[in-house]
């Protein structure tokens, strides 16, 4: 017998009998979360949170806040005047150098100010890791308010790659001291639009 | 050495323990303020404890479920008995590949295989990249907590580290500078490792993915630029649909360190075009335990480590002192399960104070079952002669009123038969404290004389 | 209503005082309370050593001492909660199983059936409460810190009715001391640690008494606070709740 079958079948020996499930998730309503708590916990944990008002102005906030001519790419055409729309790649780590990049988000979640982002989103998977800087982009309406919506609204969508980003990279390994940017970005920007 | 005499050891240095106590107590309390911000969080815990419960009872077809979704997803699917045949899947996908460096992620369960080591000895590199796990590799330790991997080291040791190692200037100990450095030099193996492995924090049957949680990014960083992509995981990790996350990750980080979220909560559905994506399914003990009705639900843990955070021993021992991958209030229940005569003193270095029990987000009965070990190993594993003897007098004495009440005339029963009693230096108990004072009469005596 | 009195034998032989204020007590307080002469122990310094399979003389023992009682109670949280949780004798299954819901917790005998309010007594000093764990997460005596629910304490409430009496609050007021059974001499240095911490935090809020509704947390913070020479003092809540003016 294989190894997985020697095992299956210790399972299926020893499991006790079956417990019911408790959780059944139904559908949650189109309730939105709160901007301002969304906004709150993401500044506690390191995040910016912007309300530019308008697309030119979140260019220049951007353009202020990276004013060097180093790397930044990004996934959404909106920016082309910002950073480079026009990027492919061999290897992944051919992005190693890349100062800032833009893409865009699903949604926000307001009790632990986290972000959905999907690999169409990003290109390519390292994308919102490997930057020292992400700028993240949301709609103002999709805030939702806690994780039971979120995954209401993640459902049974397919995404080959998805994860949630609250706030930027960090670690407090040393003394419990909080250092921001430990492997992936150093800090993170997010700019919210009507 | 026994936990007993590391944890001695340990108390050596007071002020060590003072600080190693108050960082972990600091981040329970941080913890509760996460718990207390959420109102339905007892609710919480009995849902993700009755999934976790449902979950044991159906393993066997979610475990197939999985499989079959997973490898729908082009993951490969890899099923190893053991440590060793986990290790020898491991290093039979880099073999494959020749590749002879790889970077890891955290992952205990790679921990509790000694996979470092055997794949050392068989002239593979490994580099561990979360920053705590990276210092207790350059330290040649194992990490004492299973999310605070370093939380035993000050941070003029890991300056001296790094300076050996990292090249940062000596005498540096500055944790931004510090962690600056090995952001450097982890990026450049990043950069150029072919292969990266992940541990898995939770793998849905429904959709056939997992999810992989840091707050460092370093699970992603690895994942995303390698080739090779090899996810270790027990085979208690599964939960049944995607929507239960919403309660697992409300409660993980909560419980862990008193965030809301871990700062990157990346799912893995398939893999990145071109890129290689296995994922070893590891039993290791577990389907062993899930036959033991007393011990079984163990199996529920999430790995948040908030038992050893709240654990007044754990606190001032060290996690080192409990000798095995997973230290604390947790390991205690879960080593005597791989092997109970080397872990047995495990399930004794516990006041069964039960904090452990209720800070457990997925409500494991931590303290029943350490006091449900004490029982198995006494009969399984035998005692010193020296102390079942005492128990057998005592149980004489405590059955018997009479020659309770002779004991207790000729100085007191428990002067006699208590370990703690006996008034020199090499009674445990007088070497910090004194002795409780013989009263003229017990209770009993002065009830005749008063009440009767 | 009858009352039988269950002394743990360590109050017994190194406490009496502890068990005459709960004796004297419940008899105040009118309540027909007897102590049966031939007890000993609950076995739990056994059965937390691994060594429940010795327990079984000791619980019939008990069994049949206070088998003709309407409640048992007990001035020791840990007791009473071990033998919530164990005492059974297989001759007498359904007895035994029985009398575990009839064993209380003196202070929870106080609340809970007698339904106290009032209490004739003062204690003019500053006094600490420590909460043994097994009576406050065994038996439910006051809400936990690792819990998200609303804040009761059935000690402190009685405390509370106590004229003159300064109650500190400490900086962790549910923490363990370490005394833990044969833990206080298997794990020595993790215990006495333990221990010291608790007494420095009572020390800290300049506390005169440390008070708690186990003895045997008590008799563990004693040796170490007489081995310190400190002045702050032990005494079981009974002899608080029983504290006449002079």
């Amino acid at each position: 017998m294989k190894s997985r079958e020697k095992i299956l079948s210790r399972i299926l020996e020893h499991q006790p009998e079956s417990t019911a499930l408790p959780f059944s998730p139904e559908i949650q309503g189109n309730e939105t979360g709160s901007l301002q708590i969304f906004t709150e916990v993401l500044t506690k944990i390191g995040g910016h949170v912007y309300q530019p008002g308008n697309l030119n102005i979140m260019k220049d906030q951007i353009r202020g806040l990276f004013p060097g001519k180093s790397r930044k790419i990004t996934t959404l055409s909106l920016f082309s005047d910002l950073a480079d729309t026009g990027w492919t790649i061999q290897s992944p780590s051919e992005l190693k150098d890349v100062e800032v990049a833009i893409i865009g988000a699903h949604f926000g979640v307001a009790e632990n100010g986290a972000l959905w982002i999907t690999e169409d989103q990003m290109k390519q998977r390292v994308v919102p890791f490997i930057c020292q800087h992400l700028v993240l982009l949301l709609e103002k309406k999709e805030i939702l308010s806690d994780m039971k919506q979120a995954y209401s609204r993640i459902g049974d969508s397919t995404y080959g790659f998805g994860t949630f980003i609250s706030g930027p990279s960090k670690t407090a390994d040393i003394e419990q001291s909080l250092v921001l940017g430990a492997h992936g970005p150093k800090s993170l920007h997010v700019f919210l639009l009507d | 050495m026994n936990h007993s005499e590391l944890a001695r050891d340990f108390n050596k240095d007071e002020q060590r323990v003072d600080w190693h106590d108050e960082t972990l107590f600091w981040i329970r309390n941080k913890r509760d303020k996460a718990a207390q911000a959420i109102p339905e969080w007892e609710q919480l815990r009995e849902s993700a404890s009755a999934i976790k419960d449902n979950v044991l009872s159906g393993l066997h077809n979610y475990l197939l479920e999985f499989e079959s979704n997973a490898l729908r997803n082009g993951i490969k699917i890899h099923w190893a008995q053991d440590a060793a045949e986990h290790n020898l899947i491991v290093h039979s996908i880099l073999k494959a590949s020749g590749i002879r460096q790889m970077i890891k992620s955290k992952s205990m369960l790679t921990e509790e295989c000694g996979l470092n080591a055997y794949l050392e000895k068989r002239d593979i590199e490994v580099i561990d990249t979360d920053l705590g796990e990276r210092i207790v590799q350059l330290a040649k330790e194992p990490p004492s907590h299973i999310v605070l991997p370093c939380i035993h080291k000050k941070k003029e040791e890991i300056g001296t580290l790094f300076h050996e190692h990292l090249g940062t200037r000596k005498g540096e100990s500055d944790p931004l500078v510090l962690t600056a450095a090995a952001r450097e030099n982890l990026r450049a193996a990043f950069l150029s490792r072919r292969a990266a492995l992940t541990g898995v924090n939770f793998a849905v049957a429904e959709t056939g993915e997992f999810v992989v949680c840091t707050n460092e990014g370093n699970a992603d960083m690895g994942a995303h630029l390698a080739q090779v992509h090899i996810a270790s995981m027990g085979l208690e990790k599964i939960i049944p649909k995607r929507a239960h996350l919403g309660i697992f990750l409300r409660l993980l980080t909560r419980s862990a360190t008193g965030q809301p979220i871990t700062t990157y909560s990346s799912h893995f559905q398939k893999p990145r075009e071109g890129q290689q994506m296995h994922l070893i399914i590891v039993d290791n003990g577990r389907s062993a335990q899930l036959g033991k009705p007393d011990f079984r639900n163990s199996l529920k843990c999430i790995r948040c480590g908030a038992c050893m955070n709240t654990c007044p021993v754990y606190r001032r021992s060290g996690g080192h002192s409990y000798q095995h991958a997973i230290a604390g209030p947790i390991g205690a229940i879960l080593a005597p399960n791989l092997d109970m005569e080397q872990h047995a003193d495990l399930p004794f270095a516990s006041t069964l104070c039960g904090s452990c029990t209720h800070v457990c987000p997925v409500k494991i009965n931590i303290h029943e079952q350490l006091y449900k070990w004490r029982q198995e190993i006494v009969k399984k594993t035998g005692v010193p002669a020296a102390k079942e003897m005492s128990m057998k007098l005592m149980k004489n004495a405590l059955s018997d009123p009479a020659l309770y009440r002779l004991a207790g005339k000729t100085g007191r029963f428990l002067l006699k038969y208590a370990p703690f009693t006996i008034n020199n230096h090499f009674n445990p108990w007088y070497q910090q404290r004194e002795m409780p004072q013989a009263p003229e009469t017990s209770f009993r005596s002065w009830y005749l004389k008063h009440q009767k | 209503m009858k009352v039988g009195l269950f002394v743990p034998c360590y109050v017994d032989q190194f406490y009496p005082g502890a068990a005459i204020a709960s004796l004297q007590l419940l008899q105040k307080l009118g309540v027909d309370v007897h102590y049966p002469l031939n007890q000993t122990c609950c076995g739990q310094p056994m059965a937390n050593s691994g060594f429940e399979h010795l327990t079984l003389g000791c619980n019939a023992l008990f069994l049949k001492n206070f088998q003709a009682f309407d409640y048992i109670v007990s001035p020791s949280g840990s007791c009473v909660l071990h033998l919530k949780e164990h005492l059974e004798v297989p001759a007498a299954e359904q007895a035994s199983l029985q009398m575990r819901h009839k064993i209380y917790e003196l202070t929870e005998f106080l609340t809970d059936i007698l339904k106290l309010e009032h209490l004739d007594a003062s204690f003019p000093f500053r006094v600490g409460l420590h909460l043994g764990c097994h009576g406050q997460r065994g038996l439910g005596l006051a809400q936990m810190s690792e819990k998200v629910a609303p804040f009761f304490s059935k000690p402190l409430k009685l405390l509370n009715m106590i004229r003159d009496i300064q109650l500190v609050e400490l900086d962790r007021p549910d923490e363990c001391c370490g005394f833990g059974g044969t833990f206080c001499v298997a794990e020595e240095a993790v215990s006495v640690k333990m221990g010291k911490d608790r007494v420095a935090d009572h020390q800290r809020q300049g506390a005169d008494y440390i008070t708690s509704t186990d003895m045997s947390c008590l008799m563990h913070l004693e040796g170490i606070l007489k081995r310190n020479k400190s002045h702050i003092r032990v005494l079981h809540i009974a002899e608080i709740l029983n504290h006449k003016d002079k």
